[in-house]
């Protein structure tokens, strides 16, 4: 079933009767050529790509709650690709032009809008990382723009310009292609755009475990039963772990929980996405009018997606210290979610001691904007036993040999990247 | 300004005191004890403001915080609250409230035409539209969209109230202060707990003050009033008014907001506007009450329709009649003393439809003794009027085959049954179970020392209330220790039993179609829960997330066991099946000032200031953040000076003479003990064993990964006496390093060391003329061979104690005083006063930072956590015959492979054209525009003043090997592009002859 | 909020304490192999449950301690010193 204006009005006057599911509800086959395990994101992206540009239909989606349940519906719905890293920049950006033509390639409108992002700095120092990580984007065929004081105050009128103020404002560097997009939605759409490919996305079926010959799985046990498998990817970013353990692969990853919180809607106030440079603190607007933002993780090990309130308090601190106004604007929800925190702060999109077994995980907080992206790569991957040149950098055997990718340069501790 | 919709007496407000408040620009008057909501309706207005998407017209629904519709615009500029309750705003003098989401005006609104279109907008219709063309959702579509969603409009300036947070400890935490609460305070507190009852409302009491019901004989408000007094007058028990218990979190804290000046104006001098409380208590009891949901039937929605509960709290504790011609429409027993209550404030009570066929005989003949028609075996299919509720159509519940009967009405009074509030319960990480007899939710296991009471027990009678509170309260007691008999509770006047049997929808009178909505503030429509469903968006998250079901201000308080109902009759399965929402905190919505308190702008982080600082102000020096520290960055001596002008004096006065720096901010650490020296060799990449007294070492730390965390120097002051300094920036994190290292892997060690950073002023001392300022106010023999370069010693600087070290960041011949940091000022002045003959200067960070670069120091910028001692020219410090932190995976094959990133000298080969931090180095073939593989960037950059030209240093992929080389540094930011030579990073004195001079 | 008994200062609020990680990783000795070096730096157990950790009372007395608490519930356990070597009153503390 199409999508469009017209079937909007055509179903309109027939009293929306004839609206179709978005996805079937299927029983589990016996065997799949290829099982992605997590119906988030990624893993229904996965699915998508790997029936649209491979030719592999024979696909089941194994999502132990609904689709979309986990880190997808629980981000704060930014997309960037400004990094510094040339193995990080070049994936990101080629998630970022997946974005751009993404709600007309599946026929739904994930709301992708760019908007752009802001990262406000506040002294010479933070200017010249900002500047080397910008110059970097440019050479990478990044959008990005180095603004004074003047062009941040155009493009966040609002923000605490005092010279009072513990952190005065200096200029900022922005990716004007940067913004936000939908986050369920892309869950839904990758959904039924891989069900009308012909993939099986099986919710409330839950993998229990693996079953293997040697170095060779055979398929997975499940909450509905053993399903054959000829390949097996992971994508269950946030529990990566604990789904690698039934398989004694023990991870250079750690789960931490990551809050976000969203204000009551109001009129437009915030045009673009904005970071502050004194405080880790980021906010945008969704187009129900909520202001979104978010902050540090809560910095132990944790499943809980929930949050304390330490970091609550000092999130919305560094919030209202870089924009004042805030302060009368009300909370309205305040959330959590699972992080799979990767020990150099990249993902790992990869293949693992065992043939047939794939991992995709350790996005650390980035993963919604690589959706498109990592689902891309990772369907290469599967497909061709091997990696794409855009994630090749990111395998697990990185660690081992000291290939890192550490954007934040602070080392094997998780909890700071 | 009469108020024509007040009862003649009675009701819990202060008849002499009138008040004086605006909504939209009209002026109205209100008595103190008032919400906005009551009022309003007391001066007869329903109509506050326009939906979210259909802009239909909405009015007050509920009297408290579940409120989906009455929501204003409260106070102006920059004190302005965009979607404020009115059912929770107490009324004070000059109020001034606005509606919101209209236009031109409230009651003439333009986008009320979306009604008309509401097939279009169906549940996630944005999803299967404005797609094409591609470029017009972020710049034509979205942009309409946003317009037209959010509600009010924020302030613009900065807020000018403040806000506090505090903490308590308690033995009982009671939430909510009816009559299940107050009975649990009680009990606690007999019994000897330090007690903390905390209420939403100034007026405690809570169901007690809105209905008519009696404790011990006495009217329930009375009684209220009277356990409040003795409870106040307990030396253990804290009672907080206006205060809002909203979050449940982790090892029984619970997070609160105390409202301690929205009831005026403006806040009394020195009081905040609201004050968060973290209150830790040992048990917590939760009487949290209970919220009504409403029927749903076509044109729910319509201003004067209203929940039961909240009708007879306008007439009782307000003396408000919400209309003048009632219906009440219920499947519950509850709601007939809705119809009692306004047939007892002269209210007009046109019938009582019960859609149950054996309503409870009592209430029937109490209705019918009032001559009150009872109608049963009906419900109201559907309202009818405009902006005002004119009439009902009433419906068989099988459903009609023919006309319905109309009833003329202006207020509608609707009861679907009562829901736990569950919020607190189920934030504590307990899971909610479903209850078949009040077809709701009711508390599962505890998960945290918390208890449910009353009705967020699901336990709607009075009696109970009170039994279930005062055992509770005496339990909670015992739990947290304290012995005691319990008491009987009081009696409670009969207030008849809860009956209710299931409706979730009306039936749509015959052959017709209506909006009924389920989510009222969202504008979620039965139709959108079943096109939801229709749709595969079937379980419960799905279909919040779908339909925004739940997600508006209110989240879904009256809304969401509703919206679970008509999903589990879609999916046809019973309501536990499919389970329910998560509640996250807020309870209700908080300000984020609150959550801020007073570590706001100036305030968000200390400064840190050295012993120097106040001498550097006066001089005019400018400063620079470093860390949380403010440092000097240079000095300028006229205002036509700039930062050139000034880093290249200072520059060439160290150079050519003698100049000062404060150093203070350097991490210092005091490390004693026979095993200082094997912990130094264990931290550090380089030997420490053989370190003579006296004598100073530089040194390399790792972190375990193999990458540079951090250098500095450290000396021997004694046999067992070490002191070392690290970088500003690291000092913190060096000092838990080191802690964790002795306390968790090394406890064998005997060592022990603490932070000395702010007990030491250190003042650096460099330049050719250093030596001869020093001898005229240092007591020890400073010629070159009795205290070489690299020497300590402890000494006196005239009269202060002090340890002088022979050490150099600027390659000049430099000497480093400690003095005592009470001393720091004074030693600064004496050094002064000894120079100024030799012309002295102070010199600041930037021309430090240009010395640096000069002799090749690396420093932060360098040691950016992904370089390693190689990459920096460093590993000839390192003995890998000895064991350190970092050892192992700095010999992994990456970190020695080709194509590392490596300290380099780069000199601009374009005169005139400056080198800028942040530019890549790249092949000259590589154009602007390309994309390409960076191999390095420049990382420090300065005019040196010493050789004219632009320098700087950089890290170049295998860089060391390429000296002599030609590279392009490109800003593409700014189009730049600049030729460089790369050349050794040691730019002047490379054999280092000035130092050891 | 987590609140933390720290052996030598009571109970204590989490924002006094910084986290250390997984407690029960051990380090290699010199002679260790690159495998066990990088299994100490890089992987984790990462359990949904009980989990072994350190944390110091970085705004406290500075001690480092050993938590075991559960991820999932984050109910503590126990916090015991992780040093057998600090004074103390009182070996650790039982927190169930």
């Amino acid at each position: 079933m199409h999508y469009s204006a017209l079937s909007l009005i055509k179903h309109a006057l027939t009293g929306n009767r004839g609206w179709t599911r978005a996805w079937r509800n299927p029983e589990p086959k016996k065997q799949y050529d290829v099982i992605i395990i997590g119906g988030g994101g990624h893993g229904l992206a996965t699915a998508y790509y790997l029936a649209r540009l491979h030719g592999i239909t024979n696909v089941a989606v194994l999502e132990k709650g609904y689709i979309g349940g986990g880190n997808t519906g629980r981000n704060t719905t930014i997309v960037r690709s400004n990094y510094m890293l040339n193995a990080n920049s070049q994936f990101y950006e080629h998630s970022m032009k997946l974005w751009e033509g993404l709600s007309q390639e599946l026929n739904y409108n994930v709301m992708f809008s760019q908007r752009g992002i802001l990262n406000i700095f506040h002294n010479d120092a933070q200017r010249d990382a900002f500047a080397r990580r910008g110059n970097a984007m440019r050479l990478n065929g990044v959008d990005a723009v180095m603004h004074d004081l003047d062009g941040v105050k155009k493009l966040m009128p609002h923000l605490d310009f005092s010279k009072n103020t513990r952190f005065p404002v200096t200029g900022g560097l922005a990716q004007p292609r940067g913004g936000t997009a939908r986050h369920d939605a892309v869950a839904w759409g990758y959904a039924r755009g891989a069900d009308r490919l012909g993939v099986d996305i099986i919710q409330r079926c839950e993998v229990t475990g693996f079953r293997r010959d040697g170095d060779k799985l055979l398929g997975v046990e499940t909450s509905r039963g053993f399903i054959g498998a000829g390949q097996v990817g992971v994508a269950v970013a946030g529990n990566s772990s604990r789904v690698f353990k039934m398989v004694g692969i023990k991870l250079p990853i750690e789960s931490h929980v990551l809050q976000a919180y969203v204000t009551e809607g109001i009129k437009p106030l915030v045009n673009t996405v904005c970071t502050f440079g004194a405080g880790h603190f980021y906010i945008s607007q969704s187009d129900k009018g909520g202001l979104v933002f978010g902050g540090d993780l809560d910095g132990y090990n944790s499943y809980a997606q929930r949050g304390n309130l330490p970091t609550f308090n000092h999130v919305v601190a560094g919030g209202v210290t870089m924009m004042p106004c805030l302060a009368r604007l009300r909370i309205l929800r305040q959330w959590g979610g699972v992080m799979d925190m990767s020990m150099d702060g990249t993902p790992i999109i990869s293949k693992t001691p065992i043939d047939n077994l794939y991992m995709n995980g350790g996005w650390c907080y980035g993963g919604f904007k690589a959706t498109p992206g990592s689902g891309w790569v990772f369907a290469h991957t599967i497909a061709n036993d091997k990696a794409h040149e855009l994630n090749r950098a990111f395998t697990l055997e990185r660690f081992r040999e000291g290939y890192l990718l550490d954007e934040k340069g602070v080392g094997a501790t998780p909890n700071a990247h | 300004m009469t108020q024509k919709f007040r009862t003649t007496d009675g009701g819990l407000i202060d008849r002499n005191r009138p008040i004086s408040f605006t909504f939209d620009g009209k002026s109205y008057q209100g008595y103190e004890g008032d919400t906005l909501a009551s009022a309003l309706l007391a001066n007869g207005v329903h109509l506050l403001g326009r939906s979210f998407k259909y802009h239909r017209p909405r009015g007050i629904l509920a009297a408290g915080s579940e409120e989906p519709n009455a929501m204003v615009e409260l106070r102006t500029g920059a004190r302005k609250e965009p979607n404020t309750r009115a059912t929770t705003i107490e009324l004070f003098d000059g109020l001034v409230a606005k509606s919101q989401n209209c236009w031109p005006s409230l009651s003439f609104d333009i986008m009320a035409i979306n009604n008309l279109f509401s097939p279009l907008l169906s549940a996630g219709f944005y999803y299967k539209t404005f797609m094409w063309p591609v470029s017009f959702w972020t710049n034509v579509y979205e942009h309409i969209i946003r317009r037209a969603a959010g509600l009010g409009t924020a302030p613009t300036e900065a807020d000018p109230d403040h806000y506090e947070q505090c903490h308590e400890h308690c033995d009982v935490l009671v939430v909510g202060a009816g009559p299940a609460g107050l009975m649990a305070a009680q009990a606690a507190a007999d019994k000897g707990a330090r007690v903390i009852i905390a209420d939403e409302h100034v007026l405690l009491g809570g169901s007690l003050n809105s209905e008519d019901l009696t404790v011990s004989g006495k009217p329930g408000n009375d009684w209220a009033a009277a356990q409040v007094a003795k409870l106040s007058a307990m030396d253990n028990v804290h009672i907080f008014t206006r205060t809002t218990v909203f979050g449940y979190y982790d090892h029984n804290t619970v997070a609160a907001i105390e409202k301690v000046s929205d009831h005026v104006a403006v806040p009394a001098p020195g009081k905040p506007r609201q004050r968060m409380w973290i209150f830790y208590p040992k048990q917590v009891v939760i009487a949290a009450g209970a919220t009504e949901r409403p029927l749903i039937f076509g044109n729910n929605d319509i201003p004067g329709i209203m929940l039961a509960a909240a009708v007879r709290t306008y007439t009782n504790q307000y003396g408000v009649k919400p209309g003048s011609r009632a219906i009440v429409v219920t499947n519950n027993s509850d709601a007939y003393r809705t119809a009692i209550d306004l047939h007892g404030a002269g209210v007009t009570v046109v019938a009582v439809v019960d859609s149950r066929t054996h309503p409870d005989a009592p209430l029937a003949a109490e209705l019918a003794s009032l001559s009150i028609e009872l109608i049963t075996g009906k419900t109201v299919g559907a309202a009818g009027g405009g902006q005002r509720v004119a009439y009902a159509l009433l419906v068989s519940t099988q459903g009609d085959t023919e006309e319905p009967q109309r009833i003329d009405c202006d207020l509608i009074a609707s009861s679907g049954g009562w829901n736990p509030n569950l919020h607190l319960h189920s934030q504590s990480g307990a899971k909610p179970v479903y209850n078949e007899a009040i077809f709701s939710f009711v508390p599962g296991q505890s998960r945290q020392a918390e208890v449910c009471v009353g009705a967020a027990n699901g336990s709607f009678g009075l009696q109970e209330c009170l039994d279930q509170g005062l055992a509770a309260g005496a339990e909670a007691a015992k739990l947290a220790g304290f012995k005691g008999k319990n008491k009987k509770p009081p009696k409670a006047g009969d207030d008849g039993d809860y009956s209710i049997e299931a409706l979730w929808i009306s039936p749509t009178p015959y052959n017709k179609s209506y909006k009924q909505f389920v989510d009222q503030q969202n504008d979620v429509k039965v139709s959108d829960v079943n096109l939801a469903a229709q749709e595969g968006y079937d379980s419960v998250e799905l279909l919040k997330r779908y339909t925004t079901q739940g997600m508006a201000t209110d989240q879904g308080k009256t809304s969401n066991v509703n919206a679970l109902a008509i999903l589990a009759g879609q999916r046809g399965e019973p309501i536990p099946d499919v389970g329910i929402t998560t509640f996250r905190p807020p309870y209700v919505p908080v300000a984020m000032g609150v959550f801020a308190g007073h570590t706001v702008g100036h305030e968000f982080m200390p400064v840190r200031h050295t012993a120097i600082h106040d001498w550097n102000k006066k001089q005019g020096a400018v400063f620079i953040e470093a860390g949380l520290w403010l440092r000097a960055r240079y000095y300028p001596q006229s205002p036509s000076d700039t930062m050139t002008d000034c880093y290249i004096r200072e520059t060439n006065n160290t150079r050519n003479n003698v100049a000062m720096i404060d150093v203070s901010t350097l991490g210092k650490i005091d490390i004693q003990g026979p095993d200082a020296a094997e912990f130094l060799n264990r931290l550090y990449i380089n030997n420490w064993l053989k370190l003579p007294i006296g004598k100073v070492r530089y040194g390399v730390m790792l972190r375990e990964d193999g990458m540079v965390f951090d250098d500095g120097t450290t000396s021997r002051l004694g046999e067992n006496h070490y002191f070392m300094t690290t970088t500003t920036a690291n000092a913190a994190p060096v000092l838990s390093h080191m802690e964790y290292y002795h306390q968790t892997v090394w406890p064998d060690l005997d060592v022990v060391f603490c932070s000395v950073t702010e007990q030491w002023t250190g003042i650096a001392v460099a330049g050719p003329n250093s030596r001869k300022l020093l001898k005229k106010v240092i007591d020890i023999d400073l010629d070159n061979a009795a205290f070489p370069f690299m020497a300590v010693g402890e000494c006196h600087m005239n009269k202060i104690p002090a340890r002088l070290f022979r050490i150099s960041f600027s390659g000049e011949l430099a000497y480093e005083v400690n003095v005592p940091a009470d001393y720091g000022e004074q030693a600064w002045l004496e050094l002064l006063e000894a120079g100024k003959e030799m012309g002295v200067a102070p010199y600041g960070t930037e021309p430090l930072g240009t010395m640096r670069i000069e002799k090749g120091h690396v420093a932060g910028s360098e040691l950016d956590g992904r370089t390693t001692a190689l990459d920096l020219g460093l590993e000839g410090l390192s003995n890998r015959s000895k064991h350190f932190i970092g050892k192992h995976n700095s010999a992994r094959p990456a970190m020695l492979a080709e194509g590392r990133l490596q300290v380099v000298g780069l000199k601009s080969l374009e005169p005139g054209r400056n080198l800028r931090v942040g530019a890549h180095l790249v092949d000259d073939k590589v154009t602007l525009e390309s994309v390409s593989q960076s191999q390095g960037h420049v990382s420090a950059t300065t005019f040196s003043p010493s050789l004219g030209c632009s320098i700087a240093l950089g890290l170049l992929k295998d860089g060391t090997a390429r000296h002599g080389e030609q590279i392009d540094a490109v800003f593409p930011l700014d189009d730049e592009k600049i030729r460089v030579e790369i050349c050794h990073p040691v730019f002047i004195d490379p054999k280092g002859e000035l130092v050891r001079a | 909020m987590l609140r933390i008994e720290c052996p030598w200062c009571g109970v204590r609020n989490e924002d006094e304490f910084s986290y250390g990680g997984d407690a029960a990783v051990d380090r290699p000795s010199d002679e260790g192999s690159p495998d066990e070096w990088y299994d100490y730096v890089y992987t984790r157990n990462n359990s949904a449950g009980k989990h072994t950790e350190h944390w110091q009372h970085v705004n406290g007395c500075r001690a480092w301690v050993i938590v075991v608490r559960d991820t999932v519930t984050h109910k503590i356990y126990s916090t015991v010193p992780a040093s057998p070597n600090l004074p103390t009153g009182k070996a650790g503390v039982d927190q169930t």
